[in-house]
Order: C-alpha cells, then structure tokens, then sequence
C-alpha cells in the first residue's frame, strides 16, 4: 500500500538497548514498519554481552506508522513506545467540541458517525 | 452504555458446553452482510461470546479467537470451512476485531475472562491461542501467557488468508500482515459514507433552502429551480466527495484529506460553472452566474468537500493520531472561513445577479 499520511509529528520510539529481537512487533505491525536484522556495531547497546540477541527489531518504514499502538502494547521489554489513538479527525473534533479526549463513540451502543469502523469490517 | 442485548445464534448455550457452527453463509447471512455494509442495524450485529465448535474439534484442535460482530465472527467461520477448530468469542459489544482492540473491548483482560469462563483449559489440552493480528492493539500476548498461560500466536489480517497461513505452517508472509487499501476496500466505504452523512445532507438542504429564499426573495415562482440550483450546489459536492474521494484517493494531490476533498469540489464546480453560461436566466444555473456567485459557489463546495474529506480520515487504515491532529488544526480555521465567505458571496451574487 502506497498512500502516506503526515509524519512530522509520529511519536513511534524504538530503544534497541531493550530490544531482545522476539519479533513481536514485526508480527503484529500491520504496515510492516519493522523488520528483524542482525545487529550492526553499536546498535545492541547497553544489553549485558550474554543478553545480547543474535538479531533485533529495526524501523525500517517509520512514515508507514498509524500509531494503531499493537508494537507498544506486545513488546514485553517496553522497548517500544508509540502514542496510541485513533487517526479520526471526525473523533478529534468530537473530543474538541466536549473538551474531551478524541473520542469516537463508535463501540457500545452509540450510533456515532466515523471511526474506522466500516473499514475493519472486512478484516479479520 | 447499556447491558449487551445478544442473542445466540444457534440456541444457546447448552448447559457448560459451547455452541455448534456451520462454515457455509446462509441467505440470511448474506443478506446481515449486505444490511451492515449500507450502515442498516451495523451497531446491533452480533452474537453470544462464548466458545463454539467448528467441526468437530477434540483437545487437540486450535483455538481461533475473534470479537462478537456478526460479520468478523462469519468471516472468521467462513475461513474455517474444513477444518475442525475451537472459535473463542469475546464480548466487544458487536464491534469488529480492530474497533474493539482500540477501544479496550476486544483486550487482555476481556480474553482472561473469556478462557475462565467457557473454561477453555479444560476443553483443549495445549496452551495456544491464534487471535486476529488486528487484535494485537488491544492484547498484550505477554500478559495473557502471565495471567492465563495461554500462549498468544497472532495470525494473518484477514480471515480469508487462514487456510493459507495454516498451510504455510503458521508462518505469515508480508501480505498477510499488511492492512491493504485496494480500490474495492475504498468502494465499499461509500454506502456507510453517504448514509453516516445523512444528518450533515439534511443541514445542507436547509442551508440551501434559505438561500434560494433569499436569492428570490421569498416565495416566488422561479424557488423551486433556485432550491435546485442551491441543493445541487451543496449536497452535490458534499455526495461527489463521499463517492470520489474513496475512489480517487491515491491519485488526489497531496496527503491532505482537505485538499484532496477541496479538489473534488472545485472540480465540480468549475465543470457545472462552464454549463452556465448557456442557460442564463435560469433559476437553477443562476448559482454559476457573475463572479460573486462563482466565487462563492467554489468555497462552499470547497469547504464541504474538504470537511467530507477531513472526516474520512477515520475510514482509512493509513493515518496516524499525531497526523490527523496536525491536519485538523490548520485545515478546520480555513474550511469554516471559506464555508463563511462562501455563504456570504451567495448572498452578494444573489442581489447582483437576480434572475427574477
């Protein structure tokens, strides 16, 4: 998939000095932003010597990133930080209007225009 | 938010046992499908969470996660067709996998639950679980092998790729890990689209009424086409989004929604503007005529456009919180300024330019 969105403002952090190359990340990355290589001199950081995992976790397609926040959440290390929310404007504005965080209001009940879901509707 | 208003597909619950379910879509399947996609009863789709059997599954057999929206938990049976599998259905109050995840529905905790419950360690004998990758953004696979000793495999995006991934020996190659965008995801955005703005089309009617009562001075013979002309103008612009903006989006300039709205606008605009000329007098096309009504015709469908636009940034699967937020804070100042001047300048061509 071609299309790009902003990238000025992406808050996906990777510290590879906690990194133990489980590749969690890659698995559950739905935009494929990492990807597991062998580590290159100085990026295994400060990990003890026996530690030190024969490959880690690389960004390698940050502008790909939609801070869907499934990299944070799975990395059992905290080696991965990423604001996670919606990419709704219509929920953005929402949450203007009520002085309230970007709130969608698509789950329960609540007959809300926007969000993503119709789009996930499809998947699995 | 109210108590959940489920109710079992297949009978119930039997008595500490789990709910038998077939692979094929019935008629009425399709026709749930085909409803929810037109918005018709989508957030009242679902079925009972709990466990139900595909096939005849036995200790052995994997366990497939989902959320309780009807139509993710068809997809997932569908893909199963086969195959003998445990289907675990987390309460995520009707909504589909992704949805639920970002919401906290679909969640570790809910998933904790759900194993307790339907006492999932005593039907199978091993300790995995294949939940939806989707599903990751609201599961920590680390917490639930913690809590449950359930081991977390996240399987392939969609549904329909299960067989496949099953066939691959559970591996997942890029495609099966990516969201994709494709024109026909895009096109079946447009019905929920067009019927979520409902109320939006509905202000824009008034809106346009108002003007052809001002243009024509209150009730007056030639309102109707006026209304017309207005209406067109409006709900025109804010309908061509909707439908061209999915459709067109990777080939609309830039990575602005705005933007990328605002020329679908102004196309239509200048292509109903170079009509106009040869119906002058007419109450409909008076709307193109002179500059002000020109002018002011290319921002308000610009601006509708643009906010139609702005607002579909939900419906993709590429944009990001931080992006989003950017985009709204320079975009919304200029759409209401230009939805004002808009307005504004109908109103000055309306006395400079009086059809009647």
């Amino acid at each position: 998939m071609n299309l790009r969105y902003y990238t000025s403002a992406l808050t996906l952090e990777l510290d590879s000095t906690r990194c133990v190359g489980c590749g969690r990340c890659v698995e559950v990355c739905p935009h494929g932003v990492f990807a597991l290589m062998h580590n290159v001199p100085g990026g295994i950081g400060s990990l003890p010597h026996a530690r030190r995992p024969h490959r880690q976790s690389h960004i390698v397609a940050r502008d790909r990133c939609m801070e869907c926040g499934a990299c944070a959440l799975n990395c059992a290390t905290g080696a991965i930080r990423a604001g996670a929310g919606v990419g709704c404007a219509t929920a953005i504005i929402n949450g203007m209007i009520r002085g309230t965080a970007p709130e969608c209001g698509c789950g329960g009940r609540e007959k809300s225009s926007g969000c993503r879901g119709s789009n996930c509707d499809g998947n699995n | 938010m109210s108590a959940c208003t489920c109710s079992p597909i297949a009978g119930g619950h039997p008595d500490g046992g789990f709910i038998p379910v077939q692979s094929d879509w019935t008629q009425a399947d399709w026709l749930g499908a085909l409803a929810v996609r037109l918005n018709v009863g989508r957030m009242d789709y679902r079925v009972a969470p709990g466990l139900y059997a595909a096939g005849r599954p036995d200790a052995a057999a994997p366990v497939f996660v989902t959320a309780n929206y009807k139509l993710s938990f068809d997809h997932l049976r569908r893909a199963l067709r086969g195959l003998d599998a445990w289907l675990l259905v987390l309460d995520t109050h009707g909504v589909n996998v992704w949805c639920a995840a970002g919401k906290g529905t679909f969640s570790t905790a809910e998933l904790n639950r759900q194993i307790e419950v339907t006492g999932l360690s005593k039907v199978v004998s091993h300790r995995r679980l294949i939940l939806p990758q989707l599903g990751a953004v609201g599961v920590a696979a680390h917490a639930v092998a913690q809590a449950t000793g359930f081991t977390v495999i996240y399987g392939p995006v969609r549904a329909g790729d299960i067989p496949a991934w099953l066939n691959a020996g559970r591996r997942k190659d890029s495609a099966m890990r990516t969201v994709r965008f494709s024109f026909w995801d895009r096109l079946v955005l447009v019905p929920v689209e067009i019927v979520n703005g409902r109320t939006h089309l509905l202000t824009l009617a008034a809106v346009a009424l108002v003007l052809a009562l001002i243009r024509v001075r209150g009730f007056d013979p030639l309102l109707a086409s006026s209304f017309a002309g207005y209406a067109t103008l409006l709900l025109g612009s804010a309908l061509a989004a909707c439908i061209f903006l999915p459709l067109l989006l990777p080939w609309l300039p830039t990575r602005s929604f705005s933007i990328k709205g605002a020329t679908i606008g102004l196309i239509l605009t200048a292509c109903l503007a170079v009509l106009a000329p040869a119906y002058a007098g007419s109450g409909f096309w008076a709307v193109y005529q002179g500059g002000w009504a020109i002018a002011g015709s290319a921002l308000a469908a610009g601006a509708i456009a643009a906010f139609v636009g702005l607002n579909f940034t939900g419906a993709t699967v590429f944009t990001s919180q931080s992006g989003t937020l950017l985009e709204t804070k320079r975009a919304l100042p200029v759409i209401a300024g230009a939805a004002f001047g808009g307005l504004a300048l109908q109103i000055i061509g309306a006395f400079c330019n009086n059809p009647s």
